[in-house]
């Protein structure tokens, strides 16, 4: 049974999107900082809790991607809570893709299920969009799949609406 | 789309009581406020009370509370008592649908699941924060506003 903010991001995306306002986050004794390449097994083991699958080529692709522009368009940005990382947000700043203006867009975000409800979603959130900001971005978009009620309640609940965009799909045979 | 009454007014009142968690109200002063009729409210806080999210206060005021907890209330708990938010099915049998029937109910049945994973999304905890925040205007109304 999903706990009430479980975060996880599945296929058959809704599109959600945000005007970033400026808004402090809270941290209450959680450092959110940005991922380094050692983290990577820890974040692998994190999203295999959640999610059931082990994505080592997708995490190491992840780093790889960081990449050394400065300012930074890439964003992994974990939440630490007395040297144990218990949520990560993946996000970057795309330009132009679909006729759109550059925009920040929400990859991937999740929370160890047993410290959930304890506002850490909302502080990597907060944390992604502060570096959006910093970035002279003021928009923020994310997918998410239709029937992934709690995450989409989730986004709603940090102020984010239904976009401009439909998604859609085709199998190809 | 449209709303039935008795959904509308089902979600005012909701919005109302948890807007106001430690004072109970009145179906007149909800009533009153959004300019409906008091008595078809009544019903509706009746079929709301049976479904376990409001409850009648007790004490000299009397008047209703909110029983179900607003961060997990969606819109899709509250509309569903009302009026069924999947539509009509225009194949009523499958078996002998023709192609255009069944083009079309595709059509609908996207739609349709738009509209419960928007429904199933929004709690009142969010709704409030939206109201609070002025923020809900629909993306296609800010982007005709900035064209203007």
């Amino acid at each position: 049974m999903r706990s009430s903010t479980e975060l996880s991001f599945q296929r058959e995306p809704h599109i959600a999107v945000m005007k970033l306002r400026s808004r402090v986050p809270d941290t209450d004794g959680l450092l959110i900082r940005d991922a380094v390449r050692s983290d990577s097994p820890i974040l692998v083991a994190l999203d295999q809790e959640v999610t059931g699958l082990v994505k080592r080529k997708y995490w190491r692709e992840s780093f790889a991607r960081l990449g050394s522009r400065r300012p930074p368009r890439r964003f992994i940005l974990v939440a630490e809570n007395q040297g144990h990382i218990d949520g990560f947000i993946v996000g970057e700043i795309r330009a132009w893709e679909f006729g759109e203006p550059p925009c920040g867009w929400v990859f991937a975000i999740q929370v160890r299920p047993k410290v959930r409800l304890q506002n850490i979603a909302t502080q990597l959130f907060e944390a992604l969009c502060d570096r959006f900001r910093r970035a002279g971005i003021t928009k923020v978009r994310t997918l998410m799949a239709r029937d992934n009620h709690l995450v989409l309640s989730f986004f709603r609940s940090q102020g984010m609406m239904a976009g401009p965009f439909i998604e859609l799909e085709m199998a190809l045979d | 789309m449209k709303l039935q009454k008795a959904s509308s007014f089902a979600l005012y009142a909701v919005l109302e009581l948890a807007a106001y968690p430690d004072q109970p109200l009145s179906g007149t002063e909800i009533a009153d406020k959004y300019g409906i009729s008091a008595h078809h409210l009544a019903k509706v806080l009746r079929d709301l009370g049976r479904a376990g999210i409001v409850e009648a206060a007790r004490g000299v005021n009397g008047g209703y509370r909110l029983a179900a907890n607003p961060k997990r209330l969606t819109l899709f708990d509250i509309i569903q008592i009302f009026e069924p938010i999947r539509g009509r099915n225009v194949v009523s049998h499958l078996r002998t649908a023709t192609d255009a029937e069944r083009a079309l109910q595709a059509v609908l049945d996207e739609l349709d699941d738009h509209t419960l994973a928007t429904f199933r999304s929004i709690t009142i905890s969010t709704m409030l924060k939206w109201m609070a925040r002025g923020s809900w205007t629909s993306t296609a109304a800010r982007r005709a506003a900035a064209q203007r």
